[in-house]
């Protein structure tokens, strides 16, 4: 056991003395589904962007579904939209909004845009009838 | 010895002769991960390197759209019109200083110096032309939304061209009336309008300017900005052509044998891996034009010359957004609805201060000084600060230091070389036009 931990030290030490760093991936069990339940459970909510895959350096209008888990669907809803690179320590180069009620639970999503590749999140800071929850999607770029 | 004694010592000596032969396995182990970093000749890119280097090839640039804040964007007319206006020294206050003047179509549509000079210094380093109608924004802190509103600004200027647009318009009716009428129409009637007249810094020029009649102001401001739009037109049509690294990705991506327009050296194709790995430079030199046209606080420090203090994109997001000839103004032929990328810009917050815009990478090696206000001299140098990561004098850096060796360094300096390529226009728009 002590001979394991030695052999950590020396490798994190000879890691550093080498200075070979390599290009930061993001963490493995990072969950990237578009569907996801709100971090107290008050909703649950759909990410639609415009196509599969999501581009760099465009603004993009996206869809937001927002729903209980009941499956009741939320229409009057305010919606803030945040976001940023954890890894990077960075926000959203723009300030996207929520710019309408589409009915049926769908909100637009409007100003979304990602300037680089990599781990981006997008938070939304859902206030209904229902209660105050947030949702933290994932994206990989 | 004791028995106790002994095994103690043999328990030493053992955890000892453990961490000599564990670390040199890690050294054996994380050095030849390291040399596979470094690996040149017959390299071969994984899936997503590939990937990286399609969306990094010219090949990859979207096809120019339309300027919908200026309608004569793509008309050749208006583009022949901006042309002659881009060399005419005319457009300023002591008849010397052309927009040709700091944006030289031999030095890459800049002018090598740390600071442009006009008819006086200003505080920042000219930015080149090509590539910037792609771009939502212009200038390092963006305080423009457009070619033409960017273009407007140093006619202004005190320290640049140093006029006023009273002038400017006096200049067309003496000089192209024929051509801006043909593109824009009827050119108002300038009786009465002072020779010297705008909304500038000097004092009887601004007096002048608002001792006129509102009606006055606007049809002078409206030339101003067709001025303004046959200018981006001719500058819209300069573009990037593709450099020895295009035609690498290209080939490399169809397979094709490298010749020698598209042969990469060992260092170069190292320095390529660097760049897109771990020195992280494509994180924000990204696309096509290598800029992700966005805006950054990378700990450039301040320079030795200005004095004045330079806050970048904390200044330029609010002027953009309040700016005379932006998308959303009444100078622009854009809807609304067309102006999306002012209507979402972040305007305030922390990451703006000294944030600047990521220069596109496309010919940096022919144009030395750089950042801002040209305080590094040499690409060597600005490698070297991206690799330190030094902490910045304000706001906050967004670099973590690279670790990167004397090698390396030298590596992603041959690769930047690579992406040189003389600049493509349609044939006589690379000089001036001939004299009138």
């Amino acid at each position: 056991m002590r001979s394991y931990s030695r052999f950590l030290a020396a490798a994190l030490v000879t890691l550093s003395a080498t200075g070979c760093m390599f290009f930061a991936q993001p963490p493995k069990d990072l969950d990237y589904s578009r569907t996801r339940t709100s971090e107290h459970g008050v909703y649950r909510a759909t990410i639609r962007p415009q196509g599969d895959s999501i581009p760099k350096g465009k603004l993009q209008t996206w869809t937001l579904h927002l729903e209980t888990p009941a499956a009741t669907t939320v229409d009057s809803a305010v919606v803030a939209v945040d976001g940023g690179m954890p890894q990077h320590g960075h926000g959203l180069p723009t300030r996207p909004r929520v710019t309408r009620a589409l009915g049926h639970g769908d909100h637009l999503v409007e100003g979304m845009k990602f300037n680089m590749g990599g781990w981006w999140v997008v938070k939304f800071r859902v206030s209904s009838a229902a209660g105050n929850d947030s949702l933290v999607f994932n994206l990989k770029l | 010895m004791s028995p106790l004694l002994r095994r103690l010592r043999a328990s030493t000596w053992f955890a000892i002769t453990v961490s000599v032969v564990c670390s040199l396995l890690v050294t054996t182990i994380v050095g030849a991960a390291c040399a596979q970093v470094r690996v040149a000749a017959g390299t071969r890119w994984s899936a997503d390197e590939r990937e990286l280097l399609r969306s990094l090839s010219l090949s990859s640039l979207e096809p120019l759209a339309a300027d919908p804040s200026n309608r004569h964007g793509d008309d050749t007319a208006a583009a022949r019109l901006g042309q002659a206006l881009f060399f005419d020294a005319r457009l300023s206050g002591n008849g010397k200083v052309s927009c040709a003047t700091c944006h030289a179509p031999d030095k890459d549509f800049q002018d090598g110096k740390p600071l442009a000079d006009g008819m006086g210094t200003t505080a920042r380093r000219t930015m080149p032309v090509a590539g910037t109608a792609h771009s939502p924004w212009q200038f390092w802190d963006g305080r423009a939304d457009s070619q033409w509103a960017q273009a407007l600004g140093p006619l202004e200027s005190a320290v640049e061209h140093g006029g006023t647009r009273g002038q400017y318009a006096h200049v067309i009716a003496a000089h192209y009336r024929a051509e801006y009428e043909a593109v824009f129409g009827e050119l108002p009637s300038l009786a009465g309008v002072p020779l010297a007249a705008g909304p500038v810094a000097d004092t009887a020029a601004h007096k002048a300017w608002m001792a006129m009649p509102a009606v006055r102001r606007d049809d002078i401001s409206r030339v101003y900005a067709n001025i303004g739009k046959a200018i981006a037109a001719y500058e819209r049509r300069i573009e990037f052509a593709p450099s020895r690294f295009d035609r690498y990705v290209d080939a490399e991506l169809a397979g094709r044998t490298h010749d020698s327009t598209s042969t990469l050296g060992n260092d170069e194709v190292a320095g390529l891996k660097l760049f897109i790995g771990k020195a992280s430079c494509a994180n924000c030199h990204n696309g096509a034009l290598l800029t992700d046209n966005h805006f950054h606080n990378t700990g450039v420090p301040t320079s030795s010359v200005v004095t004045a203090p330079d806050s970048g994109r904390a200044v330029g997001a609010r002027q953009v957004v309040n700016g005379e000839f932006n998308c959303t103004s009444r100078y622009s032929d854009a809807k609304p609805d067309d102006c999306q990328e002012l209507r979402f810009a972040v305007t305030e917050g922390h990451e703006l201060l000294r944030a600047y815009k990521t220069p596109s990478l496309r010919n940096v090696a022919l144009r030395a000084p750089y950042m801002h206000a040209g305080q590094v001299a040499s690409l060597r140098d600005v490698i070297a600060h991206y690799d330190n990561a030094a902490a910045a004098t304000v706001g906050s850096s967004e670099l973590k230091p690279l670790h990167l060796d004397a090698e390396e360094r030298r590596q992603i300096e041959a690769f930047l070389r690579t992406l040189s390529a003389p600049l493509a226009a349609p044939a006589g728009y690379l000089r001036a036009p001939r004299a009138r």
